[in-house]
């Protein structure tokens, strides 16, 4: 196949993230977190922040996150990472500061941090991708599992009876008063991708805008524990996670105080 | 600058200010919270950050933050309260970056209660957090002390990028004593922050601070740099303060207030004419085991006075290898042993000595 010459009439529609590096991933066939990272690279290129963003990876399958990409990068102790990212936030005036966390960390032994953080209405952007269950050590329960989703450890299926309900996360963390944006979206699909992005996109923005805390939680896949096909796993979001785990966005800022005015004018 | 009357700690948070504290994040727990009171005040009126955090593990991973984003950073805790940041603690020694923590010990295990003990000695000295790690330990004894090693904390934990622990107690915290202040030191710009730290990719590669090394190789290489570092610290920054040792044929060896009251003790044993003395290590790591090894040659005995049921005296018991006879006294729960209840422990290893030569 021959390569094209760019030529003036000719613009690129689609190219490779600068801020994604250049790097393989260890992430399985069929995962989504290449999704997701390639999102929230794009995200970081169109606002022109990669020199001032500092990110937060978490335990689990995205602990290597920093490696993937090209922006400052903390690893933070499992759950965590809005804690390492309040110190950072902190002390780095003009700085952005994003944590990228999955459900084991952010719903489980990250709870506490997730909801101060949001509760102090701490500045920062958290990118929460939930799969329902634990990635990296092998496929167990994650308190985001379906009742009666089999993990390796509830084998017979999530019996809510003695292992409880999931936590809906989105829906938690948008009553609390610190909470500025707070947005649930999936990646099975192309449309859904593309709301995704816009999603994230916004998430950062409000950051810039030093309006408080902002979390997308992005609906994702795990082929492999779910002992699915890729294709199938894509399938198993749509007709399981997502309508358990509804989609939208559940907080926005009020627009600025001055937008009514203008519009007025 | 005067002298002035200080509770221990307020004086010691006034002095992390001073010494260029650019972010304190802390949990109340007696009997160190009006350090956390004093901070809550002072660092938003110089425009530094502090934060209550929701529970000592989000304040040591705050401070984790701060560290990497390289500014001098600090928390205060006691001894429960500690105990739930040595997971924090393993990461921040694990990828390098320097913190100041002090220790205002209380009585344990368990909830124990908020008097005064230094029940904290293995869990500070020894690590209680996993991995091959080490943190610089100062024990003050005086106020004075409290606030000088607070600000040298800043300075070593920066020198040799670790953690860097003033391990105090209930009664340092709560005590009032005439101290005086260090001038006050304008934080670091933040165009001066170290090369290492973590300020976004302007004209420069990105990078990373982490503690994960997944190939055991390579952790082990990592390994070896951080005993190199600790080594080192051994090597250069060993302190402790002696009295009476001229002539002495007993040494106490006591850290922090048991070394103030012990040498209460000593005054009056001298006085009744029994020849001894004071070794107070002020650096628990490191441990002034050279000068230990030599007092052995030179004594007859060796009383360790602790607040706690014996966790320094094993350190002098390896150190000294038998060499010399070492004796224990210590309370523990948070009693405060009393100079009286020290000096009888002085009496009969005195006696004990006397009784030896008799025999002889």
């Amino acid at each position: 196949m021959t390569v094209p010459t760019l030529t003036r009439d000719m613009m690129p529609v689609v190219s490779y993230p600068d801020a994604l590096a250049s790097t393989p991933t260890h992430y399985c066939p069929g995962c989504t977190h290449g999704i997701a990272h390639r999102l929230v690279a794009e995200v970081i290129d169109e606002l022109g922040i990669a020199q001032d963003t500092i990110g937060v990876a978490s335990v689990g399958c995205s602990v290597f996150a920093y490696n993937y990409f090209d922006v400052d990068f903390a690893q933070a102790p499992h759950g965590r990472a809005p804690a390492m990212a309040t110190g950072l936030k902190r002390t780095s005036p003009g700085k952005i500061v994003f944590t990228y966390q999955g459900d084991g960390d952010l719903a489980s032994i990250g709870s506490a941090e997730i909801l101060h953080a949001a509760a102090r209405g701490e500045n920062i952007t958290v990118v929460f991708i939930n799969n329902a269950i634990y990635g990296m050590t092998g496929g167990q329960m994650a308190p985001t599992t379906l009742p009666g989703q089999r993990t390796t450890s509830s084998p017979l299926g999530r019996d809510v009876a003695s292992q409880g309900y999931p936590l809906r996360m989105s829906e938690l963390l948008a009553q609390v008063d610190g909470s500025a944006f707070i947005a649930r979206r999936s990646l099975h699909d192309v449309v859904n991708i593309r709301r995704a992005k816009k999603s994230i996109r916004k998430a950062f923005e409000v950051q810039q805008q030093g309006l408080g805390f902002a979390m997308v939680e992005l609906l994702s896949s795990c082929p492999t524990n779910w002992g699915l096909s890729a294709q199938d796993a894509l399938d198993f979001i749509r007709d399981e996670l997502v309508p358990a785990y509804p989609l939208g966005e559940f907080k926005v800022p009020p627009p600025p105080p001055d937008a009514g005015e203008r519009e007025a004018r | 600058m005067a002298r002035k009357l200080l509770k221990g700690n307020v004086a010691f948070a006034e002095a992390a200010v001073r010494a260029g504290c650019e972010a304190y994040f802390g949990y109340p727990i007696t009997p160190q919270t009006e350090a956390l009171e004093h901070m809550a005040r002072r660092m938003p009126e110089l425009g530094r950050s502090f934060v209550q955090a929701e529970s000592e593990v989000a304040a040591i991973n705050m401070v984790y933050g701060a560290a990497t984003a390289g500014v001098r950073v600090m928390t205060s805790s006691s001894s429960p309260g500690v105990s739930l940041m040595m997971e924090g603690l393993s990461y921040i020694a694990g990828s390098r970056v320097p913190v100041v923590l002090v220790d205002v010990m209380r009585g344990g295990p368990g909830l124990g209660n908020i008097a005064p003990a230094q029940s904290d000695y293995n869990q500070m000295v020894k690590g209680g957090a996993h991995g091959d790690m080490k943190m610089i330990v100062l024990a003050p004894a005086t106020v004075q002390e409290l606030i000088d090693l607070t600000v040298e904390a800043f300075d070593l934990a920066e020198r040799y990028r670790c953690i860097t622990v003033v391990l105090a107690d209930g009664s340092l915290g709560q005590m009032m004593e005439p101290a005086e202040l260090p001038p006050m030191r304008p934080p670091r710009p933040l165009e001066a922050r170290p090369a290492w730290a973590l300020t976004g990719a302007r004209g420069r590669d990105p990078q990373t601070i982490t503690s994960i090394y997944l190939d055991p190789e390579e952790e082990e290489a990592y390994n070896m740099e951080l005993q190199a570092t600790y080594r080192d610290i051994e090597r250069r920054e060993v302190r402790y303060v002696e009295e009476r040792l001229e002539g002495a044929r007993i040494a106490v060896v006591a850290f922090g207030t048991a070394g103030r009251l012990s040498l209460t003790a000593i005054e009056a044993a001298r006085a009744e004419g029994i020849a001894v003395g004071l070794l107070r290590p002020v650096s628990l790591f490191p441990f002034p085991e050279e000068r230990l090894r030599r007092l052995a040659e030179d004594v007859d005995a060796l009383l360790v006075v602790e607040m706690n049921a014996g966790q320094m005296v094993s350190d002098v018991q390896r150190v000294t290898r038998e060499r010399v006879p070492v004796h224990f006294f210590g309370r523990t729960g948070g009693v405060v042993p009393m100079p009286e209840e020290v000096l009888d422990a002085i009496r009969g290893v005195h006696a004990g000595l006397a009784r030896e030569e008799a025999v002889a």
